[in-house]
């Protein structure tokens, strides 16, 4: 529609150009930050292993991940699983002060690290931990930080090309951290497509030492309260999503969102206008500030489509709209669309696949 | 006690209408609100020093116009507010941010005593990056809680505070020392309506405005864009799909019949998938 | 309730409520205005003009630093039916003086302006603060008024209700009733944006110069109403207004009539091409002179759109509503310095200066018209401007046929359509109306 408005010009900078100084020439490859509490890492740093070795690949560098955890079982295993998506080494520090997140801790190891061993960028996960961590290392570091990308890539002269939503999320912009380095970026879960994990042998590890003692740790993790199985929402990972959006009308229409999803053993979300009226709560939000999803099918009902959501939902393989606006955005990049009243096709469609998957309902669990 | 609480100004692109006939998003005239998750920030910080007692200075980094949001958080019952404002800090990305913000607030403890707690709120709805907090927090020097759900116990003796912090898949509780900075997570409470003695005030209030140079910033090179390592390179719209969604013709059938038969004829394998997931269920 | 007094209250901040606070202020008296709003403006809605002689007796140099888009230097009036407008205009260099006499202006940037004099006056202004009840004393009186707020009791010497027309506070408060359907139009408004040169060719406007369309005819559907198109610096305001009774009437709606107005061939080649960014609706008192309620009591007045100050014929309003907000603050003041109390009888000093100002004239001159104007609707909107454009086309249509035959024709079909005796009364009753 309108055209893209032209970036300001950035008033008395010499540099838009790579005028890289001296002391930054020698950080060469690309970091990931293997992400692991309680044992489990999380899936975004596969994620970005697979990202991150196609920025290694192109810039003829290798790839490295950075495993940060107490010593033992766990931290080795994830070090093993990282040559598995495409590690060609991993730095470890290990330490039993490492065994729950805290940010002073996780900051020095990975500075440290940095510090010692240059990476020209470093890559990790937009999660709580993740965004907790990567400000404060940036900080330190006094290096640039893009978060929240959508797409990363190399430019030609080697920089990283960061691309992220703008303007309230109508516009893309590409981001640049020319003359610092590391260069760093997050990414959110789901963004970056999971890679293929090819069984291998661990490759070169290093150790590095965490050099803290208990007592240079100021904040203690007094306990842990794990959240109930139940309450948890599998929405990022789930394989087939509901959501709903304005078009719904009231927050009682969205019980229609979640029935659909009920008979196709789905998990539901929504767009943020639900979220901001309050009647969904914040976790089940689809969308750039919310969740990024990748199912193989992904029906949206009500919503209008704004690249807000439209890059939180892009990975999904078959994405459906209903929505009575022939014009709305989400006809840009959904597959299949129909236009009708999703308050009345969704009770009609709840039924339809009701009989349609279950023809035997004694076979069912009470769902 | 004293409490500073970080506060910006923002578009509000929920207010952005859309026009009843040709459904186009109207941006003209779209009112600045102060960022929504700045909101439980500030009523964390209000409701401790409630209990406690004490001071809350609401700071913001913004042109001129940010005055409207400080008069706002003043309203809701905020003690002061200054506003750091200056042409130097046009265009700063998160490290450049967080260097001014930083500066202030060691002016703001200078003038007006330490800070004890630094709040912000988790993330901007223009920037989203939720990077602040933790910048300011490694500037100076401060310990973090990032993502708290709720405050527990704060003994300003001991200089101690614990609170809830969400991680991913659970609630870590935390102890750490004062001072500190807390960033807090949304719909954590409920800003309270100023009362009229508060509008009031609010109203005569004079907001205290800094520039670079009343903050105390001796290196201007690491405000704004020239102290900003990220530069924004190129905007674009998204390319548009090469095709549009195939619209689906149900003239001669329930459109719910008609979708359904679409989505299997696409993705053969999902219909035993979603048998398999039904069953399971 | 809270401690503290103030000499007055005033509720509202859009014209009169402004004027009213800012000449309180200059006054030295201690002045409190609540807003509903978000910010003085955000509940305003007007096309808009300004008038600059009635602000120019509050904010005599308000050239200096106010907002201002175009100052107008020609007027035209259209009378349409559907495909053809007859169109009566002038324009003249006098306008283009040191002080121009009006300007286009947009509300929510002039009212923020007018709210930060207000404030740089001494007043103390509160938005986001909803007057809920006004607070009377054992008598009756009124003495302050309660808010939203916690705590949220104020009293003053006196309240200026400035609430604008669909102020509730008056009419819960019985002192006033809720405006009649046929005494208030429902009006719609868009903003088109266009770049400043092609508003310029199209209006043949220089420079800052401005121009302001006001149309009446077949596009309302021979219901009471009328449009208008101003030019403002980079955008085009467009908007259509009619009687709510007549929108009950008839089921139209105000968003269709305005879409019908917009591709209306004269009006759709001036905003081809542009960029709608803002759509607003806005009720508009049309009642006139019968239809002012009691303007004061004992401790309050009435000022503005609230109290039907508008002179509709003319399209008049912010003017009226600055005007008896400045009158009533005199008023007020005057009383103050005596060391009066605000009772009805001192306060009824507002309405006798208010007769004597143009406001309540200009408003009796016209008494008749609205209720003509509403009577007569389909004469005046469908069947009078069908004629004069049929008239006009056989007049300035060159085929050959005699002109006395051509006047002949014409003079036949307004007799055809109203009577001798319909056309003579039309005109006697316009012409008295208008007196």
């Amino acid at each position: 529609m309108s055209q893209p408005t032209k970036p300001a010009a950035p008033a008395g900078r010499a540099a838009t150009k790579k005028e890289l100084p001296e002391h930054f020439k020698g950080y060469k490859h690309v970091w990931v930050f293997v992400e692991q509490e309680r044992g489990q890492v999380h899936p975004v740093s596969w994620e970005l292993m697979g990202a991150g070795r196609q920025l290694a690949d192109k810039l003829k560098v290798d790839l490295a991940a950075v495993v940060i955890g107490p010593e033992g079982e766990a931290t080795r295993l994830a070090a093993a699983e990282a040559f598995c998506y495409g590690a060609d080494l991993a730095y470890v520090v290990a330490d039993d002060l490492l065994a729950d997140y805290r940010n002073e801790s996780y900051t020095k190891a990975l500075t440290d690290v940095v510090n010692s061993y240059k990476p020209e960028i470093l890559l990790l996960g937009a999660t709580t931990l993740g965004r907790d961590l990567a400000g404060s290392v940036a900080t330190t570091l006094l290096t640039g930080l893009t978060a929240d990308c959508t797409a990363l890539d190399v430019d030609a002269d080697g920089s990283l090309a960061a691309t992220r939503p703008t303007f309230g999320g109508s516009l893309m912009c590409t981001i640049y951290t020319l003359n610092y380095r590391p260069q760093m970026a997050t990414v959110r879960p789901r963004v970056m497509q999971m890679p293929e994990r090819v069984e291998r042998m661990p490759g070169r590890i290093i150790s590095h030492p965490l050099g803290m003692v208990e007592a240079d740790i100021v904040t203690k993790v007094l306990s842990f309260l794990p959240d109930r199985e139940s309450a948890k929402s599998n929405l990022a990972y789930a394989d087939v999503v509901v959501a709903g959006g304005l078009g719904l009308g009231s927050p009682e229409n969205f019980q229609l969102v979640r029935q659909l999803a009920s008979v196709l053993g789905a998990e539901y979300g929504c767009s943020r206008p639900l979220v901001q009226k309050g009647w969904v709560t914040s976790d089940r939000q689809i969308g750039q500030t919310g969740k990024t999803i990748r199912p193989k099918l992904y029906i949206a009902a009500g919503i209008s489509g704004a690249i807000q959501h439209r890059v939180g939902v892009e990975g999904a393989d078959l994405i459906v709209a209903i929505n009575t606006d022939r014009n709305a955005p989400i006809f840009d990049f959904a597959h299949v669309g129909i236009i009708t009243d999703a308050i009345r096709l969704l009770p009609a469609l709840t039924e339809a696949f009701r009989a349609r998957l279950s023809p035997h309902s004694r076979d069912r669990i009470a769902s | 006690m004293h409490i500073v609480v970080c506060i910006k100004q923002v578009p509000d692109s929920a207010q952005i209408r859309v026009h009843p006939v040709t459904n186009t998003i109207m941006r003209q005239g779209v009112p600045t609100i102060i960022n929504p998750y700045d909101l439980f920030a500030l009523e964390a910080a209000l409701e401790l020093r409630d209990k406690f007692g004490g001071e809350v200075t609401v700071l913001t980094m913004g042109p001129p116009s940010a005055e409207d949001s400080l008069r706002k958080a003043l309203t809701y019952g905020a003690d002061r507010a200054v506003l750091l404002t200056d042409r130097f800090f046009a265009g700063a990305d998160t490290l450049a941010t967080t260097y001014a913000l930083a500066t202030a607030i060691r002016k703001i403890g200078e003038t007006y005593g330490t800070p004890d707690i630094i709040f912000t709120g988790k993330q901007t709805i223009d920037g989203d990056t939720a990077q602040v907090g933790p910048g300011i927090a490694k500037r100076l020097g401060l310990l973090q809680l990032t993502y708290v759900a709720r405050i527990g116990t704060l003994d300003l003796v001991g200089r101690t505070i614990e609170a809830e912090r969400r991680s991913e898949g659970g609630v870590q509780m935390l102890r750490t020392r004062l001072p500190c900075l807390i960033s807090m997570l949304e719909a954590t409470n409920e800003i309270r309506r100023g009362a009229m003695a508060d509008a009031l005030r609010a109203a005569r209030s004079t907001i205290v405005k800094w520039s670079a140079q009343d903050a105390g910033v001796e290196d201007i090179s690491k405000c704004g864009l020239r102290g900003s390592p990220t530069i924004v390179k190129r905007v674009f719209a998204p390319s548009p799909r090469a095709e549009k969604a195939a619209l689906i013709d149900f003239s001669d059938r329930s459109p719910a019949e008609a979708l359904i038969e679409d989505i299997f004829k696409r993705q053969p394998k999902l219909e035993a998938e979603l048998v398999a997931l039904a069953r399971g269920f | 309730m809270i401690e503290e007094r103030f000499d007055a209250i005033v509720v509202g901040a859009g014209m009169a409520g402004n004027a009213a606070a800012l000449t309180l202020a200059q006054r030295g008296l201690k002045v409190l205005q609540l807003e509903r709003g978000e910010y003085s403006g955000s509940k305003n809605v007007q096309g808009a003009i300004l008038y600059a002689d009635m602000l120019e007796k509050l904010i005599p140099d308000f050239r200096e630093d106010a907002p201002l888009e175009r100052h107008l230097v020609e007027q035209r009036f259209w009378m349409l039916d559907d495909r053809a407008h007859v169109g009566l205009h002038y324009r003249s260099e006098d306008f283009n003086e040191e002080r121009p006499n009006r300007y286009t202006i947009i509300r929510a940037q002039f009212d923020k302006w007018f709210s930060s004099k207000v404030r740089e006056a001494g007043a103390t202004v509160l938005c986001e603060t909803t007057v809920t009840e006004l607070a009377r004393d054992a008598y009756g009186r009124v003495i302050g008024v309660r808010t939203d707020r916690y705590d949220g009791e104020v009293h003053a010497d006196v309240v200026v209700l400035a609430e604008g027309v669909n102020g509730l506070l008056g009419t819960r408060a019985h002192l006033r009733d809720i405006p009649k359907p046929d005494n208030v139009a429902l009006a719609v408004k868009e903003m088109h944006f266009l770049p400043r040169e092609t508003i310029e060719a199209r209006f043949n406007l220089k420079g800052d110069e401005g121009t302001v369309i006001e149309a009446a005819g077949t596009i309302s559907r021979g219901m009471t109403g009328m449009g208008f198109i101003y030019a403002n610096k980079e955008c085009v305001s467009l908007g259509i207004g009619c009687l709510v009774a007549d929108f009950q009437k008839t089921g139209e709606t105000p968003y269709g009539l305005l879409e019908r107005f917009k591709s209306h061939p004269s009006v759709a080649p001036l905003i081809e091409g542009s960029e709608v960014k803002e759509y607003s609706a806005h009720l508009i008192p049309e009642g006139g002179y019968n239809a002012i309620p009691q303007l004061f009591g004992e401790g309050w007045v009435v000022v503005g759109d609230a109290a039907q100050l508008n002179n509709a014929i003319h399209r008049e309003g912010s003017n009226l509503a600055m005007t008896s907000g400045r009158i009533a603050a005199e008023a007020i003041f005057q009383i103050k310095s005596r060391r009066d109390p605000m009772t009805a009888q001192n306060l009824s000093l507002y309405k006798k200066m208010l007769d004597d100002s143009f406001v309540i004239k200009d408003l009796k001159k016209y008494k008749d018209m609205p209720q003509l104007m509403h009577i007569q609707s389909q004469n005046f909107f469908l069947t009078y401007p069908q004629l004069v454009s049929k008239a006009m086309q056989n007049f300035v249509r060159v085929d050959g046929t005699p002109k006395t035959e051509k006047e002949r024709t014409t003079l036949r079909s307004f007799v055809k359509a109203r009577s001798w005796t319909g056309l003579f009364g039309d005109a006697y009753r316009f012409a008295r109306a208008w007196r």
